[in-house]
This record gives C-alpha cells, structure tokens and sequence, in this order.
C-alpha cells in the first residue's frame, strides 16, 4: 500500500511557519483572561511572555513533524491526524499570542464572537449535508438563509411572537429548499443552476420587499422582538465553556439539538442509511425499495428548514431586524465548511467554528490595532475552502451521486 | 449533410408550432405578470385600495392599473424610447442607457457561454471582472502614453488580468481536479476582498481621500464617448459586438473551439480523440476569463473611470442568466444581453420615478430562467401540448 506523503508535507509546512513567527515576534507581554463574573471559581488573568509561547509551540511542531516523518519513513504507518491538529492549534495559538502582544486576550469574549458568527453557518452546513447525502447539490443555502432571516423577523413582527417568527424561519428556508427540489428532482434541471438562480431570486425578492413593506412601515413589518440569552443551570458557570456555550438564546440551543439529531439521523438510523444509499447509488437503492423521489424531497426540505433556523439567528437572535443582504454571503461559507468537514455535520461544524473564528479574529484585533488587513482574515474561509477541494489537505469526495439527477425506468 | 439541413429546417418550424420557440416569450410574459403582482402588491395605495375592495372596487382597480401601469410605464421610457422628453436626442437617450447597460453584461455572457458550452460551470464573472478592471485601472491611471497607445494596451492588460484569473480556476481543475463550481465561487470573494484591500493601500486609493476608491483613469485611457457627453454609451459597444462575432466563429468555426465544445460533450471520447483535457480545461478558463475581463475594461475605462468596490455591480450574476437564457449561443447571448440591459437600465428610472426598487428586476431575471429550465412547468402553466422535446441545458 501506497502511504500518502501528504499529512507529513502538511505538518512540516505549519512547523516552518511556526518558526518564522517565533523569529519574528517580538519580546513582549500578552495577558490572557480567561473568567467571568459568572464562574464557579475565579481564574485570575495571567501574564505570558509572547517570545516563550512562540518559541515552545514552533520546539513543539518541529519535535511534531519529526514524528509525522517518523511514522512515515520509519515506521512506514500512516500519520495520525491528531498530529496534524495539534500542529494547527499550535501554529493558531502562537499567532494569537503573537498578534496580541502588549494587550488584552479576552479567551471568553473571543470564543463567545466566534460562535455567534457560526451558528447560521453550522445550521446551513446541517442542510447542505442534509441535502448532498441524498444526492443534491446545495448552492442555494444563501437563500435560504436569508429567506428565513426574511420570513423570521417580518412574521414575528407582525404577530408579536418569536416563536411564531421561528416557525416562519422553518417554513420559509423549507419553501426555498422545495422549489430547489421540484425543479432538480422533477424538472431534472443541473442543480447548480437552479441553486445559483434561487439565491439570486431569493436576494432580489428579499431586498425588494425590505425597500417596499419594510421600508414604508417598519414598525408592523420589521420590528419583532429579540430573544434573551438565558444562562443554563451549573453549566452556564463553568469557566469558558459555561459563558461561551451555555449562556444563549433558544437558537443556539436549537442547534446543538438539531446536530445531534441530525447526526444520529443520517448515521445511526435507518432512515439516514436510505438517504446516503440515495445519494451514493439511487439506482441501487430504488432496486431494494426505497423510493428515490420521496427520500430526495423529504431530506432537502429538511434541510432547508434547518438552514431557515440559521437566517432566523441574524434576525431574532442578533440584529432584531432585517436588512438587505443581512447574511453577508453565510450561505457559501456554510458550503465551504461542509466541504471542508466532508459532508459530516459535526466535522462541518468544526469547520464552521474555525471560519467563525477567523471572521471574528478581525474585529479583535481591530480594536487592538493590529497590522494584518481584516481583507486576509476574511479571505481566509475562502482560501480554506479552495485548498479543500483542491485536495491539498486529504482528499475530499462529496457523495457519489451529488448532483445528478435520477431518471427511474 | 444536405439532408440534415433540411430536417433541421423542419424542426424549427415544428418547434415553433407546437412551442418550444413559444416557451422563452412566455417565461418572459409570465415573468413580467408576476412581477407587476409584486409591484402592486407592495405598494401602499393598492393595499389601502385593497382594504375597501367591497365598498369601492372601482378604486381599487384603477389604482392597481396606475400603479402597475405607471410602473412599466416607466420601465418603457427608461429602456426603450422616451416620449415625455423634450428632444429627439433625449428621446432615444433610453436606449443608449440599454447599451450601455448591456455591454459589460452581455461581455460576461459570453464569457460564461464559452465555459458552459464546454461543460464547465464558470460562475467566477464577478471575480474576473474585478481584476480586468483592476489591471486596466491600474495601467489607466497611472502609465502615461498618447491616446492611440494607451487605451489598447489598458484593455489588453484587462484581458490578461481577467484570462491569468480565469486560468488559475481551469489550472486548479486539471492538475487537482478541484470542483470549478466553488472555486469561483470563492474566487469571487476572494477578488472582492483583494480589491477591497487594496482601495486601502496606495497602490490603488486616490490620494488625500479616506475613502476607498481609486483616481480617475487618464482621458487617454478611456473609451470614447458615442454620443456626446450627456450619453454614456461608449466605442465598448462595438468592442461588444465585435466579441459577439469573435465567440461565434471561436466556437463554431475554428478547431480550438472543437475541442472546447468535445470536452463540453464527452470529456472521455475527446480523450480517447487525443485532446489534452487538462491543456483544454486551462484554455477554456482562459478565453471566458478574458471576454470577462474585457467586460471589466468597459466597466472601468467606460461608465465607471473609478475603481470602487461596486466595479462589477451585478453583472457577475446577470451573466449567469443571460448566458442560460441565450442558450450559449453568442447571438443568444446577445439578445438576452441587451434584453437584461434594457431592464437594468428601466429600473433606474422605474425607481426614481416610481419608487419601484430596482431589485424586481432581479427576481424577474431569475424567474426568467427557471421557467426557460423547465418547459414542462411553462406548458403546464398554459396548457400547451408537450412538443419535440428539446434538452433545456
């Protein structure tokens, strides 16, 4: 067996930069603060000297590839991936510290950013996974997303009630996600097409109505209420985790449920089976039973509705208003994270936590006034994305039907 | 070969009978219908109106036809003729608007025509508009020369830029493989926040400014005007048609686009044929790169003379539809081209005038298109026997 060179080239590459950042960065202080008021126990902040972080974790990679090497010229085995993550993290780590030289690293408030910045992208990769392992492709999350922040925020405005807006979230991303459907199902027309063409509907039809009703009568049509962040019993007060996981408003909570159901469904049930035999070989599925069609349906309109869950989050969750163009592109970051997590919903939403973090790094240190351009930090999904299915990280194969329409004979 | 053409011939006239030539009218009519309902449905006085339908339904009628009405109306003499004007010139000021309009548009189509033609689903317009516009910006404002140099080799350098850009997705594709999809999909942010960045930087801000745009192009660098200053139609639109003729005979006349249209067909027999896919991949993203790219040189040394973030405005997308509307056939594309336009450039008007947000345009667009996909849901729509069945994409 042929043993890929790959994590091996990878883990050596992060161990280089590693180092040119330990050469580059300067002797100086980042304090970390990791407690809220909120805690348990109280951690007090603590200083670090910038040039030991750098320095151990660049000893750390180094002594890390050497071992990736070793496995793969020595051992002849194939490298774990755990090196290769601990090599990344290293690498993030040290650059964090680097980049925060002389100030404040608040870990909470970081993490807390990061995660609001993620959540409509996990709820979006759950859909396009939702909607790829049955065999269609799903460009058109951008617009379910924002159908859902639409329908959420106009709906619970009207009736007064955010559970009444959530419900409409739900329904608006299933719409979207159904027109996807009937005309890739049923009208077999290429699926990239009709996603491409859906978000466009989706922004102008969204941006038209926020110019007309929203805009001559905000108070009924764009003015819902907002939900409140509660905090959950004991976990909310561990350190980190509790303010960061566990003190969030409904959606969020919502979102943990939906991935593990979501992964549980596809991978444990039979259900899920039939959904990935569909969406791998729906020939051979249809040949045992299984009917292609009602499965295909049934598993993207799930999806979308999950993805109008996500746009609900901008609207009733964040801003506690619509506005044009309010996800800002989420709906394609969403795809990159399912490529990037390899159409696994809890890989994906690694993957979404990562961008989500990247995004959120900008914001941090803008205020601190740090040198690296918001433009390369918010290129980074992007970038990610491109090495992704470039393959230069893994090989990444989407299910094997994804994308083809299914002619039954 | 002569009987081919006659039997050819009969299709045509069959499928216009039994109307599949009939299905890209009706998509457009029902597409129209449905945005006036839009229209009428959004506006304050037709839900006023629409509160007293029992008690005065003939107010309720004649606002909703003022209001649709007024609105097309207005669509009418932003993009085609308008005869509230006071002169002939400002007349026929409209359709110059269109044109205008439907040069970067169309550019892009054909564009993104060549790649799906060759079966890949280049969706990078954006991006490589914004760095055929970047390049020929950068040459525009800051290389000096006389006029008969400066401007050609301004769009040259666009060309490359938007060809080095588009290539780089087909370069990506065959030596990984990787999906062309969401590769320019991401490229296309990509550009974006590389413009972004670098309207912060000197290499391309103005100075004594904050904001993020660039100077001026030099007057030697920009396409002349058609017609005066008052209309900003410019020699780019007969660099358009130009294009137009110059992507027909690359697809159908010249051996390069055999090959391009082989690998569209059947990337596996064009192999087996001895056509080097990868080579082929790299070609193909290069010429739709560069048509776009010379779409962006129009857009920066044309309307626009300013690098700012906008320079692509939605064109990127526009594209998309007008290259599937026009079937990716370039004098398709072209109709479609200038028939996007023209909405564009209503629209404008529509809003000013009627307060009708430009973005109805848009969803009549993608309606547009998803009833051209599927002929079925148009048929069904109008009761129409099925006819010949012709392949939508």
């Amino acid at each position: 067996m042929k043993l890929s060179k790959r994590p091996f080239v990878t883990v050596a590459v992060v161990a280089l930069l590693t180092l040119l950042l330990a050469a580059v960065a300067p002797h100086d202080i980042t304090t970390i603060n990791v407690s809220s008021d909120t805690d348990f126990f109280h951690i007090a902040d603590f200083p670090v000297s910038v040039t030991i972080v750098v320095w151990t974790c660049a000893a750390l990679n180094i002594l890390l590839a050497a071992g990736a090497g070793s496995f793969l010229f020595l051992a002849r085995r194939k490298v774990p991936g755990a090196i290769t993550g601990v090599a990344f993290f290293a690498m993030a780590l040290s650059a964090l510290v680097y980049l925060y030289h002389g100030n404040n690293m608040t870990i909470t408030s970081l993490l807390q950013g990061s995660l609001a910045l993620s959540v409509p992208l996990i709820f979006g990769s759950m859909a396009g996974v939702l909607s790829e392992r049955v065999g269609v492709v799903n460009i058109a999350i951008e617009g379910q997303l924002l159908f859902g922040a639409f329908a959420s925020a106009m709906i619970a405005s009207m009736t007064h009630s955010l559970w009444a807006g959530l419900f409409g979230s739900l329904v608006a991303g299933a719409l979207v996600a159904w027109i996807l459907a009937v005309f890739s199902i049923k009208y077999r027309v290429d699926q990239i097409i009709v996603g491409v063409v859906v978000n466009m509907l989706v922004v102008g039809l969204t941006n038209f109505l926020f110019g007309t009703l929203m805009g001559d009568n905000p108070v009924l049509f764009n003015q819902p209420p907002r939900f409140d962040k509660f905090s959950l019993p004991l976990l909310g007060q561990i350190p980190v985790i509790g303010p960061v996981l566990f003190n969030q408003t409904p959606i969020v909570y919502l979102m943990y449920l939906a991935l593990v159901v979501v992964f549980v469904a596809l991978f444990k049930t039979r259900w899920g089976l039939r959904v990935r035999a569909v969406g791998e070989y729906p020939k051979a599925a249809d040949t045992v039973g299984i009917n292609v069609y009602r499965t295909r349906y049934v598993s993207v309109v799930l999806g979308g509705a999950l993805a109008g869950l996500g746009g609900a989050f901008f609207t009733l969750g964040q801003v506690g208003s619509f506005g044009q163009g309010i996800t800002h592109g989420a709906g394609y970051i969403a795809l990159a994270a399912l490529i990037f997590g390899r159409w696994n919903p809890l890989l994906a939403a690694c993957a979404a936590l990562l961008f989500g973090f990247a995004q959120n790094l900008q914001y941090g240190l803008a205020i601190i006034g740090s040198p690296l351009p918001s433009e390369f930090l918010l290129m980074l999904p992007y970038v990610l994305t491109v090495i992704a299915v470039a393959g230069l990280v893994g090989k990444v194969t989407g299910p094997a039907a994804s994308g083809k329409p299914y002619v039954k004979e | 070969m002569s009987t081919e053409k006659t039997s050819r011939l009969k299709v045509d006239w069959q499928s216009i009978i039994r109307g599949n030539a009939l299905i890209p009218v009706l998509a457009i009519v029902t597409s129209l219908i449905v945005g006036g309902i839009l229209v009428a449905i959004a506006n304050t006085d037709v839900q006023a109106a629409a509160g007293n339908i029992f008690s005065a339904p003939g107010t309720f009628f004649s606002t909703l036809g003022q209001t649709v009405g007024g609105a097309y109306d207005a669509l009418f003499r932003g993009s085609i003729f308008n005869y509230q004007a006071s002169d002939v010139a400002l007349m026929f000021k409209p359709l110059t608007e269109t044109l205008a309009f439907a040069t970067p548009i169309t550019l892009t189509g054909l564009a993104l025509a060549i790649s799906f033609r060759s079966g890949l689903f280049n969706i990078g317009g954006t991006g490589q508009i914004i760095f055929g516009a970047m390049f020929a910006g950068w040459v525009g404002i800051y290389v000096h020369l006389p006029f008969w140099i400066h401007l050609p080799l301004a769009i040259v350098v666009g060309v490359i830029g938007g060809a080095f850009f588009g290539a780089l997705v087909g370069l990506l594709k065959a030596t990984t493989g990787a999906n062309e999809v969401i590769v320019t999909i991401m490229f296309n942010y990509i550009a974006g926040l590389l413009l972004q960045y670098l309207l912060k930087t000197p290499l391309l801000q103005a100075p004594n400014t904050a904001n993020p745009i660039s100077p001026a192009v030099q007057d030697t660098a920009k396409y002349p005007l058609l017609f005066g200053d008052t209309n900003r139609l410019h020699w780019g639109f007969f660099v358009m048609l130009a294009a137009v003729v110059f992507t027909w005979w690359l697809m159908n006349r010249s051996s390069i686009g055999f090959k391009f249209r082989a690998i569209g067909h059947n990337p596996r027999a064009a192999r087996v044929a001895g056509i080097n896919l990868g080579l082929t991949y790299v070609a193909v993203m290069a010429v739709s790169g560069a048509l776009a790219g010379l779409a962006g040189t129009t857009q920066i040394l044309g309307t626009e003379q300013h690098l700012t973030i906008g320079v692509s405005a939605s064109f990127g997308i526009d594209a998309i539809t007008v290259a599937l509307l026009g079937r990716s056939n370039p004098w398709g594309v072209l109709a479609a081209g200038i028939l996007f336009g023209g909405l564009r450039a209503g629209a404008v008007t529509m809003q000013a005038e009627q307060a009708v947000p430009v973005d109805i345009v848009t969803v009549v667009q993608s309606m547009i298109v998803l009833f051209i996909a599927a002929p079925p849901l148009v048929r069904a729509i109008y009761r129409i026997r099925k006819g010949a069945e012709v392949e939508a994409f």
